[in-house]
């Protein structure tokens, strides 16, 4: 196939197909990273010391090394070194291995964000809370988490809008998210070889993925405008 | 029987001791004031009555029942401290007010909160809710605010901030409402707004403690004064006594400087 517009179309469904695998990963990162955030943030700050330095160390573990490395650990470690290959040998086990390695490194980001919202909230808040009979949870739910997404919004849209394009990363153990997509047709497929301009285009996946994202935080952003 | 007792009080920051000893009554009906310069524990003792920091020794009473004993574990527990709580209202100097909820919502959120846990709530949800809301509306009413209840803390000026913490703290019933220099942070003309609410509240026999740097409102609206210094209950007794007659020489030479 020679001409631009007759591979337009078998292009462009090879990219949507690889997008989808892309949101997949995004989504389900998002959906267990901000809860594990949470979590670790609640647990940096514990009072009980072996909780917190067990964390601590994770945190930086993980901020402290790529995240293409932790993919490739996590996905050929269990089968190359402990012999029990439990992710599977398809699509399916990488993705998993995919959404693991993802969670757990922007969980360690989030948890940082969410400790600094959760230490930017005067103590004062806690204290008219806790005379007025609330309890803790009840505190954090009612009082603290609105105040406290209101200020992590920005930071968090920042690693949000990363997040979109760290998703790339996967590529490093094969999943066919949209660069893989795009790249296959260097190498040949389908028919078309040679072409470089799909891994261009896929770029615009991402921008427009973005733009959405930018136009949805800054909508939220206005939302909370009500309180200072 | 007197409504609150305090008795040999003690409160340790490290090595320093910042309460010491700290004992007193206070009957149903009657205004304390609490004076004394910075950093003598005016504040600490407050905030030991809220339980906000836990006394190192002593016993709280109120109304004849053991609300705080340092000796018994049993007194400690996290529940059983909320529960007692209540028996106090705290005004803080900052207002401390939630700023996502309106003027109103922050007068009824702990009592929402807390009418969940009645065993009829779900019967009786729709009355529960609209009485408390009656009651919110009418102590902000009663705090000069009927036509600001929808608006958000910074809409509102110090002095009306402060006089919503007043209902917000009112609104749970305490025995005894607590004022942390309500008016420490205004200026002299929201100073006098705060200081006529607390007024009135005295003219309506509310139990109150007033820490305050306002001599002549204390002079006026208590019937007990207290002078802190050093962590230590230096002088204590009706305003006349206290600021007309002090017989210790710390007394005389803090009052000399007003």
């Amino acid at each position: 196939m020679d001409t631009f517009l007759e591979q337009l179309p078998i292009v462009i469904h090879s990219l949507n197909t690889g997008f989808l695998q892309t949101m997949k990963l995004f989504f389900v990162t998002l959906l267990g990273a901000v809860p594990l955030g949470l979590l670790i943030s609640f647990g940096t700050l514990s009072e009980f010391a072996p909780v917190r330095v067990f964390l601590n160390l994770l945190i930086w573990v993980v901020r402290g090394t790529p995240l293409m490395i932790q993919l490739l650990i996590i996905y050929y470690f269990p089968g190359l070194v402990l012999k029990n290959p439990v992710w599977g040998g398809g699509e399916a086990g990488r993705f998993a291995a995919s959404a693991v390695a993802f969670v757990i490194n922007y969980a360690c980001y989030f948890s940082e964000i969410f400790r600094g919202g959760i230490i930017s909230i005067p103590l004062g808040q806690d204290e008219a809370g806790m005379v007025l009979g609330m309890t803790k949870t009840q505190i954090f739910f009612r009082i603290k988490l609105l105040q406290m997404i209101k200020r992590i919004l920005p930071p968090m849209s920042n690693e949000i809008l990363t997040l979109v394009k760290d998703t790339s990363l996967a590529r490093i153990i094969a999943l066919q998210e949209v660069i893989w997509a795009g790249q296959a047709f260097m190498k040949g497929s389908q028919g078309i070889s040679g072409a470089i301009w799909p891994l261009f285009f896929t770029a615009v996946y991402y921008l427009a993925c973005n733009g959405l994202l930018t136009l949805l935080f800054n909508r939220a952003e206005r939302k909370l405008e009500y309180f200072r | 029987m007197h409504i609150l007792e305090v008795e040999h009080i003690g409160k340790s920051f490290g090595r320093t001791e910042v309460l010491k000893d700290i004992c007193f009554t206070l009957e149903k009906s009657q205004v304390l004031s609490i004076i004394g310069s910075s950093g003598s524990g005016k504040t600490t003792l407050l905030r030991c009555l809220n339980f906000l920091e836990r006394p190192d020794h002593g016993i709280i009473r109120v109304a004849g029942r053991t609300l705080f004993d340092a000796a018994d574990e049993e007194k400690q527990k996290e529940s059983e401290i909320r529960k007692n709580r209540l028996h106090f209202g705290m005004v803080f100097q900052a207002f401390h007010l939630f700023p996502q909820y309106t003027a109103l919502e922050n007068v009824m959120l702990a009592r929402q909160l807390q009418a969940k846990k009645r065993a009829d709530y779900k019967s009786a949800k729709k009355e529960i809710l609209t009485e408390i809301r009656t009651e919110a509306e009418s102590l902000l009413a009663q705090m000069g605010l009927s036509n600001r209840m929808k608006n958000y803390p910074h809409q509102l000026s110090g002095g009306q901030c402060q006089r919503v913490a007043i209902a917000r703290a009112l609104a749970m019933k305490p025995d005894i409402l607590c004022f942390d220099e309500p008016t420490s942070a205004l200026d002299p003309e929201l100073t006098g707004e705060v200081l006529k609410v607390i007024r009135q509240l005295a003219e309506q026999r509310t139990t109150m403690i007033i820490v305050t740097h306002e001599m002549s409102f204390a002079r006026d609206v208590s019937d007990q004064v207290i002078f802190m210094n050093d962590g230590y209950v230096v002088e204590h007794g009706t305003p006349d006594q206290v600021f007309e007659h002090p017989r210790e020489d710390r007394t005389k030479q803090f009052l000399g400087k007003f």
